[in-house]
């Protein structure tokens, strides 16, 4: 966990409101895992006040890439930066996906829902280099919510993708892609990160499959790194309920751990 | 060479700058960024006698220049932070204090006997003052009675010097001040969080689980620097000044106006080792205009 106040802008891409941004960061590239997350300063005042949470997309060598929607006035300040720009951040943070040597050879799926798919790419290809078989499943509102499928494929993934109005791949929620898919073919462990309504039906699907995941949460969050206990989320963990901090805990957890009901959809 | 040290009577610190309750976790959170032994102290957050789970989320929303919360104190209660956590903060060579809470005035008493018979700690900070724990954010520190009573039954269970904490969200803040200092109190600290609310317009919601929640940050720093101002011309005891602080220039506005020590709090969120950039540029402060000793600006306000 380090604060590196030089991180270099050296790459933009944007579609719409969706941006990739790839930056020079070398301490806290070598130190990420896939499923952590970055505190990144987005204004120099004080206005917005605090660092915004953004998950790790990837990192390779001393660079890594940060794949955001605008969401509010802290991304829309982020999606303004330009090349060359020095970032401020801090990380890495949080514990991510963990990947079990018992997936090697084993077919895994990597569920992501719009912006949610940003950490799965680090994911899948941690999984793939383990030796394990990652196939990504992808769901927008519509295809314009879909801008890293070509990058997805042309890195060598299985990419299932789904869109809500069916403009698209399958029609429907990805959810029911997911549900489809696994009549067919049995993973041995699902991830998932996106909006928590897909979640929690994701969630509802591998209990009644008994198939075990690990879920990436999103929460407003004060510092960071486990100082405001601001993030917490309702979490059931050795047979107790208890708020846990997305940011310290997380913002990776078993799927069977959270408590839906009892956290704000939001 | 500016000598930063300030001697309180009831406890030296080596610079003005302490990290404030609730914002600094139990201190450890800090070790990676920075040696915690270079702050004038730390405060740890809010203890009470038993762990204690907090408000429902969300706990946090902000506002212009500024952060609500509503946790609620969550924490691992005075027995777990005695055990698990005063340990490792040992042989820092920093001021610990502990954030001292209750449900009740026994149990103020109760986490305050407790935590003296345990070595390391420097001062109890008295959270009277917390609005998020009680309905429409009620606390001892709303009424000068209540105060008297809490401060006068801690003082008798420990011989650990007291800092009381006051709530800005009251009408007359210095009398509660003059009640904490008759009962005893070493020093005052303030201001805790303005009580405040944020509205969700589309789903006509309160942003914060809690309904209310405390503010902070840079949009509460002008009228914590008033009551400081004032509390500090009310009281003999030294005033530890609080609300909003995020440079040295804040600082410096705080002690001019009375206060011997400042706590910087929501700046820790931002930037985790900002109390760190407040002391060297306060020191850098009064070399540039020839002050030798931080202490002298202290209550320099020219009126």
């Amino acid at each position: 966990m380090v604060i590196d106040r030089q991180a270099r802008l050296v790459e933009v891409q944007s579609w719409n409101d969706y941006f990739l941004f790839t930056l020079e960061s070398p301490e806290i590239a070598t130190k990420a895992q896939p499923g952590q997350f970055l505190m990144i300063k987005v204004s120099e005042f004080t206005q917005p006040l605090l660092r915004r949470p953004i998950s790790l997309h990837n990192a390779e060598g001393p660079r890594l890439q940060i794949f955001f929607q605008i969401a509010g006035e802290g991304t829309r300040l982020l999606s303004q930066k330009k090349f060359g720009e020095r970032l401020n951040l801090l990380g890495p943070l949080g514990q991510g996906f963990t990947i079990r040597p018992e997936f090697r050879g084993k077919e895994v799926f990597c569920v992501g829902g719009g912006r949610g798919l940003a950490p799965l790419y680090f994911l899948a290809r941690e999984l793939l280099r383990t030796g394990a078989r990652p196939v990504i499943f992808y769901g927008g509102r519509t295809a314009a919510d879909l801008p890293l499928q070509e990058r997805l494929e042309k890195s060598g993934f299985e990419v299932l993708v789904s869109t809500d109005d069916g403009s698209a791949g399958f029609p429907g929620f990805v959810t029911s892609l997911v549900e489809e898919t696994l009549k067919k073919r049995r993973p041995e462990f699902l991830y998932a990160c996106g909006p928590d309504p897909m979640m929690e039906k994701l969630a509802e699907i591998c209990r009644g499959e008994k198939l075990a995941g690990e879920f990436s949460l999103e929460a407003i969050m004060g510092c960071g790194f486990g100082a405001c206990w601001g993030c917490v989320k309702k979490i059931r963990r050795n047979g107790q309920e208890k708020y846990l901090k997305v940011c310290q805990d997380g913002p990776v957890f078993p799927h069977d751990e959270i408590i839906w009901q009892e956290n704000d959809h939001g | 060479m500016v000598d930063l040290s300030l001697d309180l009577g009831f406890l030296r610190f080596k610079n003005p700058v302490l990290a404030a309750s609730g914002t600094f976790g139990y201190g450890l959170e800090f070790k990676p960024f920075y040696d915690l032994g270079l702050l004038g102290g730390f405060v740890v957050k809010g203890l009470y006698l038993k762990p204690r789970g907090g408000n429902r989320p969300p706990r946090l929303v902000e506002t212009p220049s500024g952060l609500i919360n509503s946790i609620g104190l969550q924490g691992i209660g005075v027995e777990a932070f005695c055990r698990e956590v005063l340990p490792e903060l040992a042989g820092l060579n920093t001021a610990v204090i502990v954030n001292v809470c209750g449900e009740e005035e026994d149990e103020y008493a109760r986490v305050a006997e407790y935590l003296g018979r345990h070595q390391g700690l420097a001062a109890l900070e008295l959270n009277i003052s917390c609005p998020n724990v009680r309905e429409g954010g009620r606390c001892p520190a709303q009424n000068p009675e209540a105060t008297y009573r809490t401060v006068k039954k801690v003082k008798q269970v420990t011989s650990l010097p007291l800092i009381t904490k006051l709530s800005p969200n009251v009408t007359d803040i210095t009398s509660v001040a003059q009640a904490a200092e008759e009962a005893g109190t070493e020093a005052i600290s303030l201001i805790n969080t303005l009580l405040a609310m944020a509205i969700d317009l589309e789903t006509r919601k309160p942003r914060l689980g809690n309904i209310m929640g405390g503010l902070s940050g840079p949009a509460i720093k002008p009228i914590a620097l008033r009551m400081v101002f004032q509390v500090a011309r009310a009281v003999k005891v030294p005033v530890i000044g609080m609300g909003g602080i995020f440079t040295a220039e804040d600082a410096l506005e705080f002690m001019m106006a009375g206060a011997a020590a400042v706590q910087v709090g929501t700046a820790n969120f931002v930037d985790p080792d900002a109390c760190l950039k407040i002391i060297r540029d306060l020191e850098s402060w009064a070399e540039k205009h020839g002050i030798n000793k931080i202490s002298e600006i202290t209550g320099s306000l020219q009126v």
